[in-house]
């Protein structure tokens, strides 16, 4: 059975939790990490929304930051949502506030958009999707810079919103809060391949 | 731009803010040197205020917002969201925090009320938090437009008790909905003054449809962790840190705390040695008339 992973340090973890059983829809478990260890074993992590500041702090506390990093290597696919997608990143632009565990080759603006009244819903173009995908920005990330590994899914004027690197799957956005479900059906590929 | 239907403040987006400080605690700071304090132990925001509660408590007067030039070198001193308090009922000051770019507002008992009535929170772009010390209060405030609750608890004075009581009430009504038919049910909303679709979703999900954290005396590691296992989302810590001997090593370790709430051997270690916690008021020594929680309805 398929066991995901989601990093319940702090921010939207139920959320995370209760949309991808949607998405699993029985065919696996979904599993709160919270403790050393835990990430063994999980065929899928989900890194959720969040304040990138107290998860990368509480993920270096507790070692966890290195079992995440060979997660990645080893091939785990990983969804990071918003904060996740500030961790998952190789340079945070002009910030030393957290420490990026770089996993995927980007460069990332941490809130790109500006405070919480410029938080927005968007019909996003998403590569490869026929219609629009409604998002939900929440003071949310960019992506400034991406390596050539990097493919691109949606951009919002200059700055990317999501993207993928062979088993990363990162967004600026909140697919768990949404009923559309079609960025966990990549991630589903993604665990089947 | 190839953006259609782009649309801002919406209560998805406002819930939304609301959940993503799940799990976290939110500090009451009074200087951008308090807010990098509790940035740098992991809080999850700051909240900015002229004073904090206990000295609001002992100064007396008229409690207002806090400076707006204040709250600005806040914001510009820290990269987590920056929450300010507003007078219960004050829109005014509700538009100026949303004016200087306030990412939440508390609309707070800790002040001075300035209307009998409560702000329509619906009309504004950011979202707000509110006080409740029971399940009518928390509906009537989720319907004002709140994305946000918190207990009440009794603030300013490190003493956990009322938090306890306020938290233990709402979730012991919001259990007793639990199998209830609609007549049932609307009898309850008519009871506790609440709006009945709300206190269908809250029987239905067995929890309040918003973020519910806890608020109003928590003072120490074991405080928060306390809340959290009787149920909080998170936590608020007023004077307890900046009127605690050693602020950054107690915001730190109740951060800890909040991550590690079910975890004793670690509450353990993060709660030795950090020099007296905030010396504290007994809320039930408290007159009648000069308890906070009693403001707003």
């Amino acid at each position: 059975m398929t066991r995901i992973g989601v990093l319940a340090l702090q921010g939207d973890v139920s959320e995370h939790v209760l949309a991808m059983q949607r998405a699993l829809s029985g065919k696996g478990e979904v599993l709160e990490i919270r403790r050393p260890g835990e990430i063994l074993g999980c065929d899928g992590l989900v890194l959720p929304g969040g304040e990138s500041t107290s998860i990368s702090r509480q993920l270096e506390i507790s070692g966890m930051a290195q079992e995440l990093k060979a997660a990645a290597r080893s091939g785990v696919p990983i969804l990071a949502t918003c904060a996740g997608l500030v961790l998952v990143s190789r340079e945070i632009e002009g910030d030393a506030k957290v420490r990026p565990l770089g996993l995927m080759d980007i460069k990332v603006d941490r809130n790109a958009f500006g405070p919480q009244r410029e938080s927005f819903e968007a019909d996003l173009q998403v590569e490869g999707f026929e219609r629009p995908y409604r998002a939900v920005f929440i003071r949310a990330p960019a992506i400034v810079d991406v390596g050539n590994k990097v493919q691109v899914l949606a951009r919002i004027g200059e700055v990317i919103v999501g993207a993928r690197q062979d088993n990363l799957l990162a967004l600026a956005f909140h697919p768990e809060l949404t009923e559309d479900m079609r960025f966990h059906q990549i991630f589903q590929k993604m665990l089947e391949a | 731009m190839e953006l259609e239907n782009l649309r801002f403040g919406t209560e998805l987006l406002k819930r939304g803010f609301a959940k993503m400080q799940k799990g976290g605690v939110i500090m009451d700071v009074t200087t951008p040197e308090q807010a990098i304090i509790a940035e740098e132990a992991g809080a999850v925001a700051v909240m900015a205020l002229h004073a904090v509660p206990a000295d609001i408590r002992k100064m007396g007067g008229v409690a207002r917002m806090a400076d707006p030039a204040v709250i600005e070198s806040i914001i510009d001193a820290v990269t987590i969201p920056v929450m300010a308090k507003a007078r219960i009922g004050h829109f005014v000051e509700a538009q100026i925090l949303e004016a200087i770019g306030v990412d939440m507002v508390d609309e707070s008992e800790v002040l001075t009320p300035a209307d009998e009535f409560h702000i329509e929170k619906t009309k504004f772009a950011i979202p707000f938090v509110c006080g409740a010390r029971n399940l009518g209060e928390a509906c009537r405030r989720i319907k004002e437009g709140a994305a946000m609750i918190r207990t009440k608890g009794e603030a300013g004075t490190g003493d956990v008790s009322q938090a306890v009581l306020h938290m233990r009430r709402i979730q012991g009504q919001i259990k007793s909905l639990k199998g209830m038919d609609d007549l049932q049910l609307m009898k309850v909303a008519r009871e506790i003054e609440a709006d009945f679709d709300l206190v269908v979703e809250c029987a239905r999900m067995q929890r309040l449809p918003v973020v519910n954290f806890a608020a109003g005396g928590v003072a120490t590691p074991a405080d928060a962790a306390l809340m959290m296992q009787l149920g909080a989302d998170g936590v608020f810590v007023g004077s307890g840190i900046f009127k605690s001997e050693n602020p950054a090593a107690m915001a730190s370790a109740i951060v800890q705390a909040v991550h590690h709430y079910d975890e004793p051997e670690i509450l353990a270690r993060v709660s030795k040695g950090l020099g007296a916690a905030m010396k504290g008021l007994d809320a039930a020594s408290i007159p009648e008339g000069e308890a906070l929680q009693t403001r707003g309805w």
